[in-house]
């Protein structure tokens, strides 16, 4: 066994762990704690595909804003192990049967002709920057799916917006803009007055 | 050289690389931890010197010890697990606070031969790498299962990820003009243009033509850094430490480790993608690591000196100025420089 596919078995090993403790563990925060190790090793599978961009992409967008943002709801929720656990055994075979769909559906995806692609093809020449052809397939021949990706999620958060929006309330909201530039003038009066004598 | 290289293939045979490397790790992350230890006896210095005060002045000659003494206290201290937190964790988010930081210094170059890891995506990877730093705060403030902890985790989550966005646009100008993510290439490409060839080197480095971008990016990077003027997270008048507060000896010692590592980190990013590395201001003078170190060596001061200067952000001000103020100058500048290289006005050729 060669060094690489060590690094591979190992990187899967931690994987496969990971993924497994985010569907079990009891604590909601520890199971997002391993679902960013989950994505921080898939990162290193990639990189081992020479897919820099791909793996650096991935640890920015997840790891470094998802996960943070994921974090910070799931810390704040005050969740109840014992209700989510309740009716476990009534809803698995509904589970197990969603679960092998979404299987099936994913060895259909995975086994189309688009992934099989010999390796002779898939190995990157050396002096090739994946990042800059990534860039340039993105404005040339899949312009319109990029831009209508964008579309859609200015649309999802436009729709983020208006789901939580429950109307303005009257607040005493201060606008720091006026703050910012108040003028001493503006808020102290002061009095002439003459000198009192006794 | 070349005989300490045979030497070391010598005695280490295949593993000589792996060696090598690891000669190279430390010796770059050794200067660091001295240059974090006397960074601090720096800002105690500077600071006391802009408040007429005169600083460490006790420990060794002008109190240049002081440092490694702290630092020794902090190796004495005991280490408190809080009853009620979650220990794993607990102990865990201090090594993914310092752990980026370090991290991160594997593609800074110093020269243009003097660098660890020279790959393409280095602007990439010191993103994904410094996205990371936040974990160990939040982490941190949960685990310490403390109000004061958990309020100043809240918040700094909130900040780093809001100013991350700023900041990312700064650099999306810097690679834009580069037309690279290597670092090397973005310092080489500050040495062209008519100034460079007048000599005056300093005015075309990328500070003048992007300094609405060099602002914002100086200024997220003091907020992603959780300094003063924008150290809520901390807030010692109001949280007590932060995210920090239950942690004493080295545990504490590693938060303080990884927030000045990532101070000189900036400070190098800064000199790097703005300041034209290593390049000389000027054209009679020779290009040199010392230049590299004499601009970092500014923009630390430059972080001491807004310390020393302005009171805290409110926090409603500080999101303000992320999202509504900066945010929407990064686009508009992002949009201007677009528009600045296809006119005939290009002056990154």
């Amino acid at each position: 066994m060669d060094f690489q596919t060590a690094v591979f078995f190992f990187l899967s090993a931690i994987l496969v762990f990971a993924a497994l403790r985010v569907i079990t563990a009891r604590n909601p925060v520890y199971a997002a704690l391993h679902l960013m190790l989950a994505f921080f090793t898939t990162g290193g599978l990639w990189l081992m595909l020479q897919a820099e961009f791909l793996a650096i992409a991935l640890i920015v967008v997840y790891v470094g804003a998802v996960m943070v943002l994921f974090l910070f709801v799931v810390m704040m929720l005050d969740i109840n192990m014992d209700r989510i656990r309740e009716g476990f055994w009534r809803y698995l075979p509904l589970g197990a049967v969603l679960g092998l769909v979404m299987v099936l559906e994913m060895g259909l995806v995975l086994g189309s002709k688009y992934f099989q692609v010999p390796l002779s093809e898939a190995t990157v020449p050396a002096g090739v920057s994946n990042t800059k052809e990534i860039g340039a397939l993105l404005v040339t021949d899949y312009v319109f799916p990029f831009e209508l990706a964008a579309v859609i999620l200015l649309v999802g958060m436009i729709a983020a917006v208006v789901l939580t929006f429950r109307g303005r309330k009257a607040s005493k909201i201060s606008n720091p803009n006026t703050q910012v530039f108040v003028k001493a003038k503006d808020r102290v009066r002061v009095l002439q007055m003459p000198v009192e004598k006794d | 050289m070349d005989a300490l290289m045979n030497f070391g293939q010598g005695i280490f045979g295949g593993a000589w690389p792996a060696v090598w490397t690891l000669i190279k790790i430390v010796l770059i992350v050794a200067p660091l931890m001295l240059g974090v230890a006397y960074l601090t006896y720096f800002e105690r210095k500077v600071i006391g010197f802009m408040q007429v005060r005169i600083g460490p002045n006790r420990v060794g000659p002008w109190g240049l010890i002081q440092p490694i003494a702290d630092g020794l206290k902090l190796l004495l201290k005991e280490i408190i697990v809080p009853s009620g937190s979650s220990k794993g964790v607990f102990v865990i988010a201090p090594m993914l606070a310092i752990a980026p930081a370090l991290a991160a210094w594997a593609v800074i170059p110093f020269t243009d031969t003097l660098v660890l890891a020279n790959i393409d995506a280095s602007l990439l990877y010191i993103l994904a790498i410094t996205s990371m730093g936040v974990y160990g705060v939040i982490l941190s403030g949960w685990a310490s299962n403390s109000k004061y902890a958990f309020l100043g985790a809240m918040r700094s989550a909130a900040q780093m990820v809001s100013y991350e966005i700023a900041m990312g646009f700064a650099l999306i100008t810097v690679l834009m003009i580069a037309g690279t993510l290597n670092f090397v290439d973005i310092v080489e490409g500050q040495n062209k243009g008519t100034f460079a060839d007048m000599g005056l080197g300093f005015l075309s480095w990328n500070w003048l033509p992007l300094l609405p971008m060099f602002l914002v990016y100086l200024i997220s990077g003091t907020a992603e850094l959780n300094r003063a003027p924008f150290d809520i997270a901390e807030g010692e008048s109001e949280i007590v430490a932060g995210f920090h507060v239950e942690y004493s000896g080295m545990a504490f010692a590693l938060f303080f480790l990884a927030e000045y590592a990532n101070m000189i980190l900036v400070a190098a990013l800064t000199s790097i993608l703005f300041l034209g590395g290593w390049l000389s201001p000027v054209g009679f003078l020779p290009d040199g690591i010392w230049w590299m170190f004499a601009k970092m060596s500014f923009v630390l001061f430059l972080f001491l000196w807004f310390r020393a200067t302005f009171p805290r952000y409110r926090y409603d001000l500080l999101m303000r100025l992320g999202w509504k103020v900066f945010l929407p100058l990064c686009f508009f500048w992002v949009i201007i420089v677009g528009a600045w290289m296809i006119s005939p006005l290009n002056i990154w050729n």
